[in-house]
């Protein structure tokens, strides 16, 4: 009985910790989507968990000059509301001072000390009456309390589209992921293949290598490629900073791994049909075109992912071989530069993020299960 | 913009379009010009046919090995070349460079700090994944769970980055914290800190976003590695009336090890080249630099070739244990 009731215990116990330990991989990425489409003013001053509490804020209008005043049966009036634009917030209570904001209440008329009389209903509309004309030309200050509901907007967004340079780094990074993950998904089959059913000098030395390669820190390359690449530009007369060239080196910087996975994947395929098909005449780039590419599609579909994740998210590879600039930088460096430049405008830096975020986690939601399959076929073996 | 567009999916067309013509065409011209058919006599024919298909690896890895030779192979050696060079890379200066880098205060950080992450972010990452793993195996809601705790994997260190920033946050004291970490510090009466800006402990708020990052990896793999521990041996220990603990210390995790030390692998070799983060966030201010962030300050802020890549080299001896660890399986795994 007792071993009953605690193993029911450890059994909540687990869900409960599992839920904490989610909960802690979640809030961060939640609290960022929550961030981005909250009103740029209500980000800055509330945490994002409150986003659905209204909230309070002290504010204060000026009211329109005397200019404004029109004669109502024998009266001075001047009317008009204090919220700018209608957010729904309401008035809690106001005052003509800075001190004591709780002087009136919502609807309450206040008398001034020229005698005219003032209005100020919860929706803020005011109503500003004398006996005697106005002929102020400064506004009167009416401070309040205002309550303000929630307010959810899609503005960051559209903001940080059209002026931040965020849509054009969209267009570059596509340039470069595109190409950067079908390249070497072409090349390192090809070269996947050769090494499993083909036999040649030198394979095994070229085997080696590529696993050798697999854990050189890519930091190494920037220099001697970006002196190349500089050398060839003057003898072309092209720029050193290229599309092709940062193609070619995201090319060969995800290349080892990729002949790596794949090769091992087609080295498992089985032996007799490729060996009945090649007595059939068939040449081996038939055989690895009909009967090889067909069956590795879900490596290939697992690397590709890979790749385009690494590509798409990269930073410094683009740094160096592409730069900054109109029609180059990509979406890290241009979130980076929105970090230095703009990092107290959480809004910006919240909705900037999201964008660049959403297209890698569409691709590996949808495509986890390849995803995830490759990685094992990868990882696990001899493990 | 439409224009931008217009190029850019040219340009992408060409790309790829260009190297699947390369293998197409450069088959098509073998079989073409070296075709046996023509030949009479079994002997011509013999020849011509061992020509051509010795011939046709090299058009299937050719472009692999030119790739990797030129954008791995020869930048190794050239920059061991450069790090002896001087600052243009002009001239020799021997171990120069080397020795500036042991004597540079911000170097030696870089390295303490590179140690401190190469400790508890494998160490982090793989125990959190093993727990999370272990734990989710048998819970019915377990699938979703390991979805959300793996999604981090798809986003950018920068993106990555972004979001800890912002839990980061400072606001003065009495100032409404918008920072998850201080509305925290200062709801349990605290005052709230400039987190990032604390050096030494700022090291483990940088650390936290890279364990926050891999930990899904590490939690798909050793699952998968537990799945396939034996069930026999489970329902033994259970039994004989082990406890939870026990039987993930004493029989999951010996017949698992293989795999954790995998995983440790990985992840250690991703921290030696971890850029982004650092960058992102302190730009190595505070005591949080790394070497890889060092490097890219001495190259492309300094412009100095030679402390550059004498700095790639540090990076590049750190990772040659676990290259030749990795020949070595690899080899015995072929034969």
């Amino acid at each position: 009985m007792s071993s009953h009731n605690s193993s029911l215990l450890a059994v909540g116990g687990k869900h409960l910790a599992v839920f904490i330990l989610v909960a802690l991989w979640t809030i961060p990425t939640l609290g960022l989507l929550i961030s981005s489409v909250r009103d740029k003013d209500q980000l800055a001053r509330t945490g994002w968990w409150t986003a659905l509490a209204s909230s309070e804020s002290n504010e204060f209008y000026r009211t329109p000059t005397a200019d404004a005043q029109t004669e109502q049966s024998g009266q001075f009036v001047i009317e008009s509301n204090i919220f700018d634009v209608d957010q729904g917030k309401e008035v809690q209570s106001w005052s003509l001072r800075p001190t004591d904001l709780t002087a009136f209440g919502a609807g309450d008329t206040a008398t001034l000390d020229d005698g005219s009389q003032m209005t100020l209903e919860k929706n803020g509309d005011f109503r500003w009456v004398s006996n005697e004309p106005f002929s102020h030309s400064r506004g009167q200050r009416v401070f309040y309390i205002a309550e303000v509901p929630p307010i959810f907007t899609l503005t960051n967004y559209k903001e940080v589209m059209a002026s931040e340079g965020v849509g054009r780094a969209f267009i570059n990074t596509m340039t470069v992921t595109l190409p950067s993950t079908f390249i070497p998904i072409l090349i390192a089959a090809f070269a996947a293949y050769a090494l499993a059913w083909m036999r040649f000098k030198g394979r095994m030395w070229i085997l080696a290598i590529i696993v050798g390669l697999l854990v050189v820190p890519l930091q190494i390359s920037l220099i001697p490629v970006l002196r190349m690449y500089t050398t060839l530009g003057g003898i072309f007369g092209t720029e050193p900073k290229s599309y092709p060239g940062i193609w070619l080196a995201h090319t060969a910087f995800g290349l080892s791994l990729a002949v790596y996975l794949l090769r091992n994947y087609m080295a498992g395929l089985p032996k007799e049909v490729m060996e009945s098909a090649r007595m059939d005449g068939a040449s081996h780039f038939d055989v690895f075109r009909t009967i090889v590419l067909p069956l590795s599609i879900p490596a290939l579909a697992s690397f590709s992912i890979f790749q385009f994740l690494w590509v798409w998210n990269d930073l410094l590879v683009a740094l160096v071989f592409l730069g900054q600039g109109e029609g180059k930088t990509v979406m890290t460096a241009q979130l980076v530069e929105l970090l230095g430049s703009r990092g107290d405008n959480w809004e910006i830096l919240t909705a900037g993020a999201f964008i660049t975020m959403v297209v890698p986690l569409i691709v590996f939601i949808s495509m986890q299960r390849y995803f995830v399959r490759g990685l094992l076929a990868g990882s696990v073996k001899g493990g | 913009m439409a224009q931008q567009i217009i190029t850019a999916v040219i340009a992408i067309a060409l790309a790829i379009g260009l190297s699947a013509l390369f293998f197409l065409g450069s088959n098509y011209l073998l079989d073409r010009f070296l075709s046996s058919d023509s030949l009479s006599g079994d002997a011509a024919r013999m020849k011509r046919d061992n020509l051509r298909e010795s011939i046709r690896p090299w058009i299937f890895v050719g472009p692999a090995v030119v790739l990797l030779l030129v954008y791995l192979v020869y930048p190794v050696f050239a920059s061991l070349w450069y790090s002896l060079l001087d600052r243009n890379a002009n001239e020799f200066v021997g171990l120069a460079n080397y020795a500036w880098a042991f004597q540079n205060p911000n170097f030696l950080v870089a390295v303490r700090n590179n140690v401190l992450w190469l400790i508890f972010v494998p160490t982090l990452a793989t125990g959190f994944g093993l727990l999370i793993a272990y734990m989710t195996d048998r819970l019915w809601w377990g699938k979703l769970a390991r979805t959300l705790v793996f999604l981090p994997m798809a986003i950018s260190f920068v993106g990555a980055s972004v979001i800890w920033k912002f839990i980061y946050d400072y606001r003065g004291s009495g100032e409404e914290q918008i920072g998850l970490l201080n509305a925290l510090v200062v709801a349990l009466g605290g005052e709230p800190v400039t987190w990032i800006a604390v050096p030494f402990w700022n090291n483990f708020l940088l650390m936290v976003i890279l364990v926050w990052i891999q930990t899904g990896f590490a939690m798909v793999i050793l699952g998968a590695a537990i799945r396939g521990v034996p069930e026999d041996t489970l329902e033994a220990a259970i039994i004989e009336g082990a406890n939870q603990f026990s039987i993930f210390f004493k029989i999951v995790i010996p017949q698992i090890f293989g795999t954790v030390v995998v995983v440790w692998t990985t992840i250690t070799i991703l921290v030696l080249k971890i850029f982004d983060i650092v960058f992102a966030m302190t730009n190595g201010q505070w005591d949080t630099n790394v070497l890889a962030n060092f490097m890219y300050d001495q190259l492309f802020r300094a412009g100095d070739i030679g402390k550059g890549s004498a700095i790639a080299i540090v990076i590049m001896i750190a990772v040659t244990p676990v290259m030749l660890y990795n020949i070595r399986r690899a080899r015995a795994d072929e034969q």
